[in-house]
Formats: C-alpha cells, structure tokens, sequence
C-alpha cells in the first residue's frame, strides 16, 4: 500500500527557508507568488492491505518521528 | 566529577569534549556509542557533545534523540542527573523531549562559525556556578540551526523560572539584536530544564579552556561542574 506523509511548518513559525526561496522565484520573475512555506513529503510502502492499520502506523510514525510537533503539522494520506 | 560523552554516527566534537572533561575534572571521561543501553554505574554528568549526528537528516538531532542510548539519558535525567547538551547536543535534547523549544535554521541562512559574547544570567547552578551573574564570557559558535523558538507560553515559563542561563549579548552584556547571532527568541543562547538539572547551549565552552588558544572564558563552566561534584560528594 502507498501512502505519503506530509510535514509543513504551523502558521507563525518563521521559515528562512521558504522566504529565501520566495526571493528567489521573485527575482526569476514567477508571477503572482506571494509566499512560499517549505515542507517534506515522505512516500512510504506500507505492507500489508489493511487501511485503518495503515493509518494508525502511519501517524504513530509521524508523532514520533517524521514532525517534530512543537513547529509542524503532519498529514497522512493512504493513496 | 565522573562523566560520560554519548557519542553517534556523525558527531565531531566529542574528543574536544573529552579532553576538555579531563583536562578540568582530572577524570577521564567514558565515551558511550549511541547504541548502548545504558551508562556507566555511577556517572554524574552526562554530555551530548556537538557535531552533525546522522548528517542532520530529517531535522538536526531528530534521529540521533530516538537512538536507544537516550532512553538512559532520560532515565539518568529523571533521577535528578546532569545533563549538558552542546551545539547538536543541545538540538538532540531539544528533540528528546528533555528541553522544550527547537532549533531552527539561522535567520541570516548562514552558517556561523565565530566567537561569541555570552551573557551569564545567573551563577547558582551547577552549570554556572563557576561564573558570577552577568558576566560575560566568549566563546565559539558553529552552527547553522541555532535560532531558539519555542511558543510564548514555553519562553514566557523559561524567562519567568530563571531558566535561560546564557543570551548572546555585546562584549558589555548589553542585548542590544545585533548581537543575537542566529535570531534566537530573547537572545536565548542556553536553557535549563524545569528540573535544574539539563543544561543545553549552542556555543562551545569546551574550546575554550586553554590558554594557547587564547581565551579561557569557557573553563568556568566546566570548572563549576566539577566543584558542585566535589561539593555533592
């Protein structure tokens, strides 16, 4: 089974990262960006078929490793 | 002062550590791998020395805080142990659970590798005993995650319980942000746990203990340490 867990920074925590490249889209001339948040994307093979199983494991990762949840949200998707 | 250095995949200052351990405290200090379940009978100090544990993978100190030897740190912790936590130490203890907060990438993006000006906010803990309050000592830093941030209730908490021991500061004390290196919340360079016991810090005393370096401004620390053993004991 595919599933994919996505961590992005909470609102208010500031991200240099995202705003560096939000200059640097701007200076390439991209229009209409107004703002960038960097993230990460983890693209996990779950075994097994088990749906509910799946998720469970899934955020047991992510509250344990994936996210540091003082700064980031996480979310699981079973694709 | 019995101490002991944990050390991971990815560490590079824990011989600088050692030698400074040794060089104050007159004791060897033991080096534990990371996979080990437990720490040496009878340490009183435990260290997490700077460096880049697991290549800073996923976030600095991330992984290297759910490595098995930590659940002994947290053990030696929950028993009123000492804990100090350097530079990737410190993102380590951040990440275990044993200090609130997090350290973020530098505000400027950079990486800084230069000496600093620390205020001591306080002398009557074991971790600055060796300094007086409001001294002000200079020491390395090297990092590129070193900008504190935690929630404002957390820091409110911290600067209400006394708990931030060191802020980057000017060579007179004062805070003025220019000073504030990385952009650390309330310059905040070093913060005790609510216990008293867990010191985490991004710059390096322990390059600073030796005249032929050229400054011994980090010494005191070390030496406090060792004289709230020798008290204890």
């Amino acid at each position: 089974m595919k599933a994919r867990v996505t961590v992005t920074l909470k609102s208010g925590i500031l991200d240099p990262q995202g705003k560096a490249i939000e200059g640097a889209l701007k200076s390439l001339g991209v229009a209409g960006v107004a703002s960038v948040r960097q993230g990460k994307v983890f693209d996990i093979e779950i075994e097994g078929a088990d749906k509910l199983r799946a998720e469970a494991a899934l955020k047991e990762a992510a509250e344990k490793l994936l996210a540091n949840t003082v700064i980031e949200n996480y979310r699981i998707e079973v694709l | 002062m019995k101490s002991a250095v944990a050390v991971f995949p990815g560490i590079n200052r824990e011989r600088d550590m050692a030698r400074t351990l040794k060089l104050i405290s007159g004791t060897e200090p033991a080096m534990i791998w990371h996979a080990e379940t437990a720490l040496p009978a009878g340490t009183d100090l435990v260290v997490i020395p700077g460096g880049f544990s697991y290549g800073d993978y996923l976030r600095c100190g991330a992984i290297a805080a759910r490595s098995p030897i930590m659940d002994a740190v947290r053990a030696h912790a929950a028993r009123g142990g000492l804990v100090l936590g350097v530079c990737n130490g410190f993102q380590i203890l951040c990440e275990s659970g044993l200090l609130p907060g997090v350290l973020m990438r530098n505000k400027a993006l950079k990486f800084i590798c230069k000496d600093v000006y620390l205020r001591v906010e306080r002398s009557d803990t074991p971790f600055t005993r060796g300094y007086n309050a409001g001294q002000v000592v200079r020491v390395p830093v090297a990092h590129g995650e070193g900008n504190y941030v935690a929630d404002e209730e957390t820091v409110k908490r911290l600067e209400g319980e006394g708990r931030v021991l060191y802020r980057y500061a000017g060579p007179d004390g004062s805070l003025d942000p220019a000073w504030n290196i990385n952009g650390a919340v309330n310059s905040i360079a070093g913060i005790l746990s609510e216990r008293g016991n867990v010191l985490g810090m991004m710059p390096h005393p322990e390059n600073h203990v030796d005249a032929s370096i050229g400054s011994t401004d980090g010494r005191g620390l070390f030496a406090g340490l060792a004289d709230h053993f020798k008290r204890v004991a």
